[in-house]
């Protein structure tokens, strides 16, 4: 059932939710990269909460005019206009009052979603029969979608990866260092909103698929996740969009492949699975790593004390260097220190003289950069600098000669 | 009052205009207020073309805030910025600026030559790609502060000094005719303030104007050729020898400089 479902092959309607996602998931992990580098992360969760009421009002609306008021454009269009006006909301109060940023969030995203809700009562009051289920646009709903759902979905995603292509210069640099951007020309309140205008136009596409509770981790889980395994933006920006869609297509194929497994949920935990395992593992800044890479390191030092110890004729105190100096075979039992362990000290000793030296002169300073107590100094330097070195370290005396 | 004010003549109006037409950066009538307390007030500013001129003064006299307001970084209440006789907005293409290193956040994912990059997007504008010239003008940028060799690593591996070397690099690759530093020697080694002293001495000598807020006033006299003296009101502008005096030090700093100490900076009583 899952093959089936993650190779397409579950049925029209599976096909088109799995690949929605999949596409709506590039969209927003891509997008909200530049919103978490930005460290504007949260105003999402203030954009998506304000859709609701666009929504119940974009319905009482349409049938006011004697339309459906199920048809999705006119919702969305509704809750594009609601998600804009909270927005604005969230801007004015950070920058013209006393507001910080977090609390003009909690208040917009609150006020807004509560004048959501009573909305939703009403209209179950309404028109009966006619309902039409909007509070699947809390948690998503891919029942009974449509090959116009999944256009709408693409056509959106598609534009707002060309828009984030065409601003990704202007926005990594209000991201990293607004002042510069702003002496270089770039008119921040105009990138930042054009960025909220992108997760705006994300959010409402998932709208359907995820709900406007859960696109906010859409949003957010890719790029933390994809932070982990480069140190590079542009890197990052592609990695997010990757996982993203990752998460869309595999989250989604679950949830199909299964009958009582909601779809938006089930894509989240499977974008909080790859975080999981990215916190864990990922090479350079996972958990794993950083706790091998200390151990070693703990280790190393350890060690290369114990030796100077040794070459300095000092007893070592601490069980754990005697340990790691026995298990290398360098001290007997009782701490005296075997042939090999004389000849590593005096080793030592040297490669510590010519650190000392070496880090004295300017000219060595990246090559002495990584000094750590533990890197030998051949690794770092030639044989002919080391030579420069141990002429300084013992001058040639005039009386020899 | 028996002595009558000296109104402007029609000739000093004449000198007035040329200075603010050749200046790089002609400062008149700035006030920059937060939440009505001004930061600075009603400045006024003529930087010599070809010069090195330090901004000093106290903490919270104004330095940052004057250079912000000349970038149009933060919006003054009243005042006109002039740039070689233009509006700001219309030099940007001549203008260089190097923020305070605290200003932003080094755990960003970028490396060094990323960074110095970010000085040629102006050239680059939205669209057309990095091209190998553009690498190669990077690690120019970067050689010339001695930072070649750290083009790849992340900028979170740099120590303070080499941070402040790369945002340098990043700003001489703008390739400018007016240098803005705010605090470019602010707890970096002695061997970075050399570097970038060397770069700034390089710079002028190339006709290029630099504007430096300065922290250290012992190494005013040694470093600059003009200073500008701050506490919210312009105190002193002009040569290092005649305006970097003892009488404006102490209007500027008050008692926070000992008396002992002036002696010893400032050039003339």
């Amino acid at each position: 059932m899952l093959w089936q479902a993650l190779t397409f092959q579950l049925g029209y309607n599976a096909t088109l939710v799995t690949l929605g996602a999949a596409l709506l998931g590039v969209a927003a992990g891509v997008t909200g990269t530049f919103l978490f580098l930005r460290k504007r992360a949260l105003v999402s969760d203030a954009i998506s909460h304000a859709t609701l009421p666009g929504v119940g009002l974009a319905f009482i609306a349409m049938v006011a005019m004697g339309m459906d008021g199920r048809s999705l454009p006119g919702l969305l269009i509704g809750s594009a206009i609601s998600a804009a006006l909270g927005l604005l909301a969230v801007q004015w109060l950070s920058t013209r009052t006393r507001l910080s940023e977090d609390a003009a969030i909690g208040a917009v995203l609150s006020v807004f979603f509560g004048f959501g809700i009573v909305l939703l009562t009403v209209i179950q009051t309404m028109t009966a029969g006619r309902q039409a289920g909007l509070e699947s646009f809390l948690l998503g709903s891919t029942a009974g979608m449509l090959f116009s759902d999944a256009m709408l979905i693409a056509v959106g995603g598609a534009v707002a990866l060309a828009l984030v292509m065409a601003l990704r210069r202007p926005m990594t640099l209000a991201a990293f260092d607004p002042e510069f951007a702003a002496a270089s020309g770039i008119n921040l309140d105009r990138t930042d909103l054009a960025m909220m205008g992108l997760v705006m136009g994300v959010t409402v596409i998932g709208l359907k698929i995820v709900g406007l509770i859960l696109i906010v981790a859409l949003l957010i889980i890719p790029p933390v996740t994809a932070r982990f395994w480069s140190d590079r933006s542009d890197r990052v920006v592609v990695i997010a969009g990757l996982l993203g869609g990752l998460s869309g297509w595999a989250g989604a194929a679950i949830s199909a492949s299964a009958p009582a497994l909601p779809t938006g949920p089930i894509i989240v935990l499977v974008a909080f699975g790859l975080f999981a395992l990215s916190l864990l593992f990922a090479p350079a800044r996972g958990g794993v790593a950083a706790l091998i890479r200390h151990r070693r390191f703990q280790s190393g030092v350890h060690v290369r004390q114990g030796l100077l110890s040794l070459a300095q004729g000092q007893p070592i105190y601490e069980p754990l260097t005697l340990r790691l100096l026995q298990k290398r075979g360098l001290v007997r039992a009782d701490g005296v220190a075997t042939d090999d362990g004389r000849a590593h000290a005096s080793r030592a000793i040297r490669d510590e003289k010519r650190w000392e030296v070496a880090r004295a002169i300017p000219a060595f300073e990246l090559a002495t950069a990584r000094y750590d107590g533990m890197t030998r100094i051949e690794d770092v330097l030639t044989v002919d600098q080391i030579g420069e070195i141990d002429a300084l370290i013992r001058p040639p005396r005039k009386a020899d000669v | 009052m028996t002595e009558t004010l000296r109104l402007a003549t029609p000739e000093d109006d004449t000198a007035a205009r040329v200075a603010l037409r050749e200046s790089p950066l002609a400062i008149r009538g700035l006030t920059v207020a937060y939440d009505q307390k001004p930061a600075v007030f009603s400045i006024d500013a003529t930087v010599t073309p070809g010069s090195m001129t330090a901004i000093i003064g106290p903490n919270g006299a104004g330095k940052s805030t004057l250079l912000k307001a000349a970038l149009g970084i933060i919006k003054p209440l009243s005042g006109v910025i002039s740039v070689f006789g233009q509006p700001m907005s219309e030099m940007r293409h001549r203008t260089a600026y190097v923020p305070q290193r605290a200003s932003v956040d080094w755990d960003f994912p970028t490396r060094v030559i990323d960074v110095v990059l970010m000085g040629l997007y102006r050239q680059l504008g939205l669209l057309s790609r990095v091209r190998a010239k553009h690498r190669t003008r990077a690690m120019e940028c970067l050689s010339r502060v001695g930072m070649e060799d750290f083009a790849d690593r992340q900028i979170g591996q740099l120590s303070g000094g080499q941070q402040q070397r790369v945002f340098l690099a990043r700003a001489l690759a703008q390739d400018a005719d007016l240098y803005l530093l705010d605090e470019p020697f602010a707890g970096v080694d002695a061997a970075t303030e050399t570097a970038i002293i060397e770069v700034l001495k390089s710079l002028k000598a190339e006709g290029r104007t630099v504007v430096a807020v300065h922290h250290d006033l012992s190494t005013v006299s040694e470093y600059f050729d003009n200073v500008l003296i701050l506490n919210v009101r312009k105190v002193s502008e002009g040569p290092v020898e005649t305006a970097f005096t003892r009488t404006a030090l102490d209007a500027a700093y008050g008692g926070r400089l000992a008396t002992a100490q002036i002696d010893r900076l400032s050039v003339a009583g």
